[in-house]
């Protein structure tokens, strides 16, 4: 029983945890149709912030939820201004831009803050829950997860940037006869999406080894769930990320993570035959 | 537009360089510089597999590495387990090109749109990757054939004369057979693309559906264009684990993919000498720089990628092709005052 | 910015031209009187962390050969390249190096698959070729020296040791490739050879990051020990998820492949990595003279930027500091003598003790120690002197065949 809980719990974390690594590269995809490859590296960049900062002494919270998130959004910020604004419209060549960004970003990370600095440790402790203890942090990932989704959702939906950032994705032309400057609400997607990769990377930290390279671990399995969901931001990331973390940790724990990997791809490839513009090209059409 | 090539100077010239290189190259190179032009080969035919499917069939695809990586497992497992190396290379070439065919039924008949056809080829290279990578087990092998995980698999047997396997090649003898190879790829992709087919390809590529209502297949003419990429893909990644008589999972990376789209990109698409222009500069650059020490390697890689994208997003060939025209065209409007717009670039 | 007139350029230019013009001649004479050897280690992309300290040392004991007077009255010349992580690098270097700079050996490669790309080269064209990093045992190459670790050497002091303290269940996790797995089985056969039991193995990728189910398995099992044959930072998730699911205290964790290149335990924080046990060749708490000369000159040299020694690093001394002594003693730098010299089996004082080479295997006989991880510095348990790779011995014999050119799976 107390396993069937922990099985149940583990599932969850692994659903969040994809929400958490795609919902940046979501905003980006869904808002600007620009693929940024540089993704993981961007999360590599809101990790490394928090453990510099924090080995600086500031508190952990401030490091992971505050500095990661500025300073990743502000530096998205730029390289939309610098790269991305160049290259809308030229799928192929953004792609390759920000290929070339991870490479950079991956050594001067190196050069600039070393390749082995010492990470911080998860905070809170465990949590027993009958024989088996798990750590507290997981809940805080869900939280975090799921606040993410709220706040897209709420600010898509009830605000007038929320109402502008749609008019801009549905129709741009359109939206820019209108009076709205797209080229700003580009900017700022590029900007919140990079803050939201650098807050998953903040909150990365405490799990994981944080080194220069470690992007290429999590690009993969974010990308899929991306294009898994399909166009709408929330809708297709939440059902992609509950799908492929269930079916992937449900076949971890039976016969090993390997498989596990396995499973996540082919359930990704089978879905995308079946529902060629992804889930939320056929499904929840209509949502966000 | 493509024209025939019997009357594309481009054409002559490409051959020419290419013969001469392979009859004179091993006459004055020494054995470093021999392999290591065996090598720009090599990557050579691999990019020509892309820049066919990409720029002449209008398909992007992310997961190259998926066929050069099977070609190169296909070779060793074969050529490991037989000793002689002539079945194996042809078979390097059948079966990712049965491979591809395969895929692209499944991708094309279910009508993928670009991005997403994208997406599904670079997920099928990763879960190649994945698979290969998890085959360390002793119980994984194939024959004599150890597939060795990680590790890959080591002393792949060097090409060898049909029929005898002991008469193995030396350098300079690998060096012409694989230019050999790269010249027949490369004329063959020509008329190829110069043909009735080839003609229509270039046709989906330049509006899939207006080739759809004058009656054209276009599934099937993607099928066969993607299968054929496929095929030479496989064909390189042969060439590579002969000549590295090496491999390991990396032939099925990303970074492998995503080469082939640099070169392609960086040399130009829509031609074919263009990609092996890139190869050879981009290689002979990361060569460089490693025995350089400045900085770090990452960052000028990477920096010189965004740079390329940024200044010469038509690629190497079209924007070198363009200006000369230009300064041409410039010093005949001197001569004759007024003289009608040039021609478009070649497809070299 | 001045402007620049033809005048000012001329004075510069000539300036230029009589420092180069005295410069050259000492260049060139320098060499033509060098001894080259070869350092390929990775300076960049995801190895570089494990990569640079060795170049770093490499370097080092190049300049500590020179500052000694060098080599039959030569000065020995570093050709150092940077194959960035890339196994296609690694073989256009070894390549290089084998012919274009013909140096007189090689140091370097450090995962087995860029050991295989690069061994086979020198193999090829006779450059004598010296492995310096742990590995899973079983290369048979005469043109090889390998002096790292192997499984048998480590993993058989480290299971007993670990089983007295703690007992008899043993879950195992390693990860997924042939070190890992190869470990795995030497791990099983000492653990049952001790009278236990290996209730689970259990392979990972090596890029897994999030470890939750198998620390839920590992609670469900209930071992007395966790064995850990994790490898890369990837992996370095599984020790911090470890503590933060309150386990640290329950299960000890040991391991013969945490901190092998050194970093990992300095990532992880005091609290996290306390109280690991491990084993390897070489750890910087060796107390012998050898040693402390040795880190002395390390930290002279780097002042700034002090290289994390390890296994990896030490042996990458001590294979210099053979190849160097086998070629005062030959008086050549060929490698035939060079070999015979080696192969003599005679012993080195180095900072890790005393270290020879076995003339069947090419591998080192050599001091293996087991450490406890304590706020990021490892305190010395044991030592087990002159420990023979009984693995690789199980599969090669140079002695009676001088060509063999391969590398066995070792199984058991």
């Amino acid at each position: 029983m107390d396993y069937v809980l922990i099985i149940l719990l583990e599932m969850l974390r692994a659903v969040s945890w994809l929400v958490l690594l795609a919902s940046g590269l979501a905003i980006i995809f869904g808002m600007m149709r620009v693929i940024n490859f540089a993704h993981g590296e961007f999360l590599m960049l809101g990790g490394y912030i928090t453990i510099m900062t924090h080995n600086n002494g500031v508190p952990l919270w401030i490091s992971m939820l505050i500095l990661a998130p500025l300073t990743v959004g502000i530096f998205g910020i730029l390289v939309e201004r610098l790269v991305i604004r160049h290259l809308y419209g030229r799928i192929i060549d953004s792609l390759l831009a920000t290929w070339g960004l991870s490479l950079l970003m991956i050594g001067g990370v190196t050069l600039v803050f070393g390749n082995t600095v010492q990470g911080v440790s998860t905070p809170f402790g465990a949590v027993s829950i009958g024989e088996y203890s798990i750590p507290l942090y997981n809940f805080v990932i869900i939280g975090f997860a799921a606040a993410i989704m709220l706040a897209t959702w709420a600010v898509l939906k009830f605000t007038k940037v929320g109402l502008v950032a749609r008019a801009t994705m549905q129709n741009p032309d359109m939206a820019e006869t209108l009076g709205v400057r797209t080229t700003w609400v580009y900017m700022a997607t590029f900007g919140i999406g990079s803050a939201v990769t650098g807050l998953a990377g903040g909150l990365l930290a405490p799990l994981t080894g944080v080194v220069p390279s470690m992007g290429v671990n999590f690009v993969g399995q974010s990308f899929i769930t991306v294009i898994t969901g399909g166009a709408s931001m929330i809708a297709g990331t939440l059902s992609a990320s509950t799908l492929l973390g269930t079916v992937s940790q449900g076949v971890t724990f039976a016969s090993g993570p390997v498989y596990g990997d396995a499973a996540l791809l082919l359930t990704a490839l089978v879905l995308l035959r079946v529902l060629p513009q992804g889930i939320t090209g056929r499904i929840f059409k209509k949502s966000l | 537009m493509e024209r025939s090539i019997a009357k594309d100077v481009g054409f002559y010239v490409m051959l020419g360089i290419g013969l001469v290189l392979m009859f004179i190259g091993p006459l004055i190179w020494d054995l470093f510089q021999i392999m290591q032009i065996t090598q720009y080969v090599v990557l050579s035919v691999y990019a020509l597999s892309l820049a066919y499917i990409w720029g002449f069939g209008g398909i992007l695809s992310f997961g190259q590495a998926a066929f050069f990586g099977l070609g190169a497992y296909t070779f060793a497992v074969a050529s490991i387990n037989m000793g002689d190396t002539t079945l194996p290379f042809v078979l390097s070439f059948i079966l990712p090109a049965a491979f591809g065919a395969g895929l692209g039924y499944f991708m094309f008949y279910g009508r993928l749109s670009e991005v997403y056809l994208g997406v599904v080829t670079m997920v099928v290279t990763l879960i190649f990757w994945k698979l290969i990578n998890h085959t360390a087990g002793p119980e994984y092998s194939i024959g004599d054939a150890r597939l060795g995980g990680f590790n890959g698999i080591p002393s792949i047997p060097i090409l060898n004369v049909p029929g005898d396997p002991s008469a193995w090649l030396d350098p300079a003898q690998m060096f012409q057979v694989f230019m050999a190879i790269l010249i027949i790829v490369y004329v063959v992709l020509r008329l190829i693309i110069a043909s009735d087919f080839g003609r229509v390809s270039v046709g989906i590529r330049e509006n899939e559906e207006r080739s759809s209502l004058l009656g054209y297949d276009i599934r099937r003419h993607k099928v066969i264009v993607f299968a054929i990429g496929s095929g030479i893909a496989g064909m390189s990644g042969a060439m590579w684990a002969t000549y590295q008589t090496f491999i390991d999972p990396n032939a099925f990376s990303m970074e492998m993919s995503a080469k082939a789209l640099v070169w392609v990109m960086a040399g130009g698409i829509g031609t074919l000498a263009g990609p092996i222009l890139a190869v050879v500069l981009l290689q002979w650059l990361s060569l460089k720089l490693g025995t350089m020490h400045i900085l770090n390697n990452y960052v000028i890689l990477g920096g010189i990628m965004m740079i390329l994208v940024l200044l010469l997003p038509k690629g190497l060939l079209p924007t070198f092709q363009a200006l000369s025209l230009r300064l041409w065209t410039i010093g005949k409007s001197k001569m004759k005052e007024r003289t009608p717009k040039g021609k478009a670039a070649s497809d070299v | 910015m001045k402007k620049l007139n033809r005048r000012h350029f001329l004075m510069s230019t000539g300036a230029a031209v009589t420092a180069t013009g005295l410069g050259a001649p000492s260049i060139l004479r320098a060499q033509a009187d060098t001894i080259k050897i070869g350092g390929l280690h990775d300076l960049s992309g995801p190895l570089d962390a494990s990569g640079i300290p060795m170049d770093q040392v490499f370097k080092l004991a190049i300049d500590d050969i020179n500052e000694k007077g060098g080599l039959l009255g030569k000065q020995v010349e570093g050709v150092v390249y940077d194959p960035q992580s890339n196994m296609s690098l690694y073989s256009q270097y070894a390549t290089q190096m084998a012919l274009k700079d013909r140096v007189a050996a090689v140091f370097g490669g450090i995962t087995s698959a860029s050991r295989e790309t690069i061994r086979p080269i020198f193999h090829r064209y006779n450059t004598l070729y010296f492995y310096n990093t742990l590995y899973e045992g079983g290369v048979c190459d005469r043109n090889e020296i390998t002096l790292g670790t192997t499984p048998a050497q480590t993993v058989e002091q480290l299971i007993p040791h670990a089983m007295n303290l703690w007992g008899k269940k043993v879950y195992t996790i390693a990860a997924d490739y042939n070190y890992g797995h190869i470990t795995a089985a030497w791990v099983k056969r000492y653990v049952e050879a001790n009278g236990g039991e290996v209730v689970e193995t259990e392979f990972f990728p090596l890029d897994v990051t999030q470890f939750g189910s198998t620390i839920s398995k590992i609670q469900a099992a209930k071992p007395d020990i966790v064995l850990s044959v994790l490898v890369g930072t990837a992996h370095l998730g599984f020790y911090r998820q470890w503590v933060a699911s309150g386990m640290k205290q329950e299960i000890p964790i040991a391991s013969t492949t945490f901190a092998a290149g050194g970093t990992d335990a300095v990532i992880l924080t005091p609290e996290e990595g306390n109280g690991i046990l491990t084993s390897y060749g070489y750890y910087t708490s060796i107390d012998n003279p050898t040693n402390t000369a040795f880190k002395e000159k390390v930290a002279a040299a780097y002042p700034d930027n002090p290289p994390i020694l390890s296994e990896l690093s030490e042996v990458t001394w001590e294979g210099v500091m053979v190849w160097a002594d086998a070629v005062r003693e030959a008086g050549t730098i060929e490698r035939d003598p060079l070999l015979e010299v080696m192969e003599t089996g005679k012993s080195y004082d180095m900072p890790a003790g005393a270290v020879s080479i076995d003339p069947k295997t090419h591998h080192a006989i050599r001091d293996v120690y087991l450490a406890e991880l304590q706020d990021q510095e490892f305190i010395i348990k044991e030592t087990f002197p002159q420990v023979q790779p009984a693995d690789t011995q199980m599969v090669c014999n140079l002695k009676e065949t001088p060509d063999a050119n391969v590398h066995h799976e070792i199984s058991l």
